[in-house]
């Protein structure tokens, strides 16, 4: 029998059932629209975190302090990280040949307030490199400038969005606001940038002299009692001199930091590019993760076709008998019931795809709502994987029922029921 | 010309721990062209025997010549291109696809046999049992009598050298089963070798020769008139 027969006969079929047909692919669209769903979601994350990223600029490196007693990555992290870094330590680095320019920048949560407005938002303690660093546009009034760290002035910089919520209509510029109890002029206000980094918008900022920040906000003291530096910054004059001037300033360290040959550095070089290969693991790791949990849908799935199937050939033996008294080969009962489940699964999945983008758009758009700019991105890759997916549940949930079908012995299969 | 050789056939069915004779060294052959009916009381392996003729299934023991070839020990497939090939079935419950129109219905063998031409040769088949004007009427829309000659068609279409038929008339009021006799005669007179399995002896009166079976062994074969 052709191929395209048993097609035909398989889709009759399923037609003239269709709301068990339906019910049946039920299961089988909702676990593909899951998977689809949070491929599709972990894909916009990735993408998002990926552009913000970039938008940071792709010429600069981090150098960051590193507690070298932790084991593994553990010692990057902020917890673990020793207090090591110092102003001293960001103005050698400065001098470094193919380095324009170095941000040293310590990071916190505060609350500002404005009369009676509050906001929460992240602080930055920097020096005016970091505007360049960080690509941020002015839109009015000043950044920190040198003098201000130089003689840490109690000034402040606002984010587009942390103006707008302490100040509304009103001109920032000039103005107090409050942080910690101390009073700091805003000397300009940030222009929109967009983008966020694990939810805290860019746009919800304030920079204040690094040197304030140590003095009068937050201290954090090294070993040896200066104050410390949680990151600094370098902004490189160009891709092709990233080398050199990482290992540079990796001698300048070693040599400052007294650290002995054999012994582990007590700080990291991270590239723009290494971050973002980072994160992409991670944004990757969790959501192949989170889509393995939701292929138990699928093996669900699987088992409801194969009942399904079973029952339908139950209640088909007399027409299978018919068949066979007629000339069908075991292969061509085969082929019939395998079709079918095949169809069943790639029908649903098909719907599924489509149900699962559906998904991530409103879960985007949820997230976009609450502040959280995400855009779902379906690869062409996720669908092919899909429809080969629910293509193998069918074949394989529908090969058992198919050769109980194959096997029934004709005289007995035309006399049943 | 012998068509059919049956040489000391028996069928034992399991039953549990009880082995049942379904038939018992049974010896029948068969020339092209005949019309022969197999009668007996119920149980009495006529319905094993037609099986057994049609290669619906196969015997336990013993010979089976079709056109000079061993049938008994080919397997699954061969058996089926057989069916499909040499012989059409028609049964007492018709047994046709109920959800199919009565064209689909004559049609099916022809998907498993393969060849062109499947809608035509349906036509034709169902114009032979004069159903033309009924093709695309589903099988509850039509009497059982018509049902029948569906069935008749669809035993027809692949132009079998036998037809083999279980109780053809049993479902059937005296004018339906007039009707589906006279068609079976007149494939008889076609040339096609025709066998009825039944318990009616006045069924039985009009085919030419009848084998009387009783406890799966023939009792009785000859000319319908020496009974």
């Amino acid at each position: 029998m052709k191929f395209f027969e048993s097609l035909v006969i398989s889709i009759r079929s399923l037609f003239s059932n269709k709301l068990r047909s339906v019910l049946t692919m039920l299961g089988i669209i909702i676990g593909v629209g899951a998977v689809i769903a949070i491929m599709a979601g972990g894909r916009g994350m990735e993408n998002a975190v990926t552009s913000t990223l970039k938008d940071l600029g792709t010429d600069v490196l981090y150098v960051q302090p590193v507690n070298p007693d932790a084991p593994g990555a553990a010692g990057m992290s902020p917890g673990y990280a020793g207090a090591n870094l110092t102003l001293d330590d960001s103005k050698a680095i400065a001098r470094i040949p193919g380095v324009l320019g170095v941000a040293p920048t310590n990071e916190n949560f505060v609350e500002i307030t404005y009369g009676s407005e509050k906001i929460n938002s992240v602080i930055e303690g920097s020096t005016a490199e970091f505007q360049t660093m960080s690509n941020y546009e002015l839109a009015s009034g000043q950044f920190i400038t040198e003098r201000h760290v130089a003689s840490r002035d109690n000034v402040v910089v606002l984010g587009s969005k942390t103006a707008e919520t302490l100040f509304g209509d009103e001109d920032p510029v000039g103005q107090r606001v409050k942080i910690k109890d101390k009073r700091f002029t805003v000397v300009g206000v940030l222009a929109t940038k967009g983008g966020s980094m694990f939810g805290f918008s860019m746009d919800e900022v304030v920079v204040v002299p690094i040197t304030t920040y140590q003095a009068r906000l937050f201290t954090q003291r090294t070993p040896s009692g200066q104050d410390a530096v949680q990151s600094i910054g370098v902004l490189v004059a160009g891709p092709e001199q990233m080398d050199d001037v990482r290992a540079d300033i990796e001698t300048t360290l070693i040599k400052r930091h007294r650290i002995d040959e054999g012994d582990k550095n007590d700080f990291a070089i991270v590239s723009m590019d290494q971050m973002i290969g980072v994160f992409s693991q991670i944004t990757g790791v969790v959501s192949i993760f989170l889509a393995a949990i939701a292929s138990i849908g699928l093996l669900v799935a699987s088992i409801g076709i194969m009942n399904i199937m079973l029952v339908s050939v139950t209640e088909r033996t007399r027409e299978i008998g018919i068949r066979k008294a007629v000339g069908a080969k075991r292969r061509d009962i085969l082929l019939q019931f395998l079709i079918e489940a095949a169809a069943l699964s790639l029908v649903g999945g098909a719907a599924g795809i489509v149900f699962g983008w559906l998904l991530s758009l409103a879960i985007s758009f949820i997230a976009t709502f609450a502040g959280f700019p995400l855009e779902a991105t379906l690869s062409p890759v996720h669908v092919i994987i899909a429809v080969g997916v629910s293509l193998v549940i069918g074949l394989v949930s529908g090969i058992y029922p198919a050769m109980r079908a194959a096997r029934l012995n004709p005289i007995d299969a035309l006399h049943y029921g | 010309m012998e068509m059919i050789e049956l040489e000391n056939v028996t069928k034992i069915y399991r039953m549990g721990e009880v082995e049942v004779y379904a038939l018992n060294g049974v010896s029948v052959s068969i020339k092209q062209g005949e019309m022969l009916s197999i009668i007996g009381t119920s149980g009495s392996g006529k319905s094993t025997l037609l099986n057994v003729l049609g290669c619906l299934d196969r015997p336990t023991s013993g010979r089976y010549m079709l056109d000079g070839i061993d049938v008994s020990r080919l397997d699954d497939n061969k058996l089926a291109e057989l069916r499909s090939k040499k012989f059409g079935f028609v049964f007492q419950d018709f047994n046709l696809l109920t959800r199919a129109t009565a064209l689909a219905n004559v049609e099916l063998p022809l998907i498993y046999s393969g060849g062109r031409y499947k809608r035509v040769k349906a036509m034709e088949a169902l114009e032979r049992v004069g159903l033309g004007k009924r093709a695309k009427h589903k099988p509850t829309e039509l009497s059982g009598g018509e049902q029948q000659r569906v069935a008749i068609a669809r035993a027809l279409v692949n132009s079998p050298s036998l037809i083999l038929a279980d109780e053809p008339t049993g479902n059937l009021d005296s004018a339906s089963t007039k009707e589906i006799i006279s068609i079976f005669r007149q494939l008889h007179e076609d040339g096609i070798t025709v066998v009825i399995v039944t318990h009616e002896s006045d069924i039985a009166q009009q085919t030419q020769r009848i084998i009387r079976l009783h406890d799966g062994k023939v009792a009785s074969d000859g000319k319908a008139d020496s009974l």
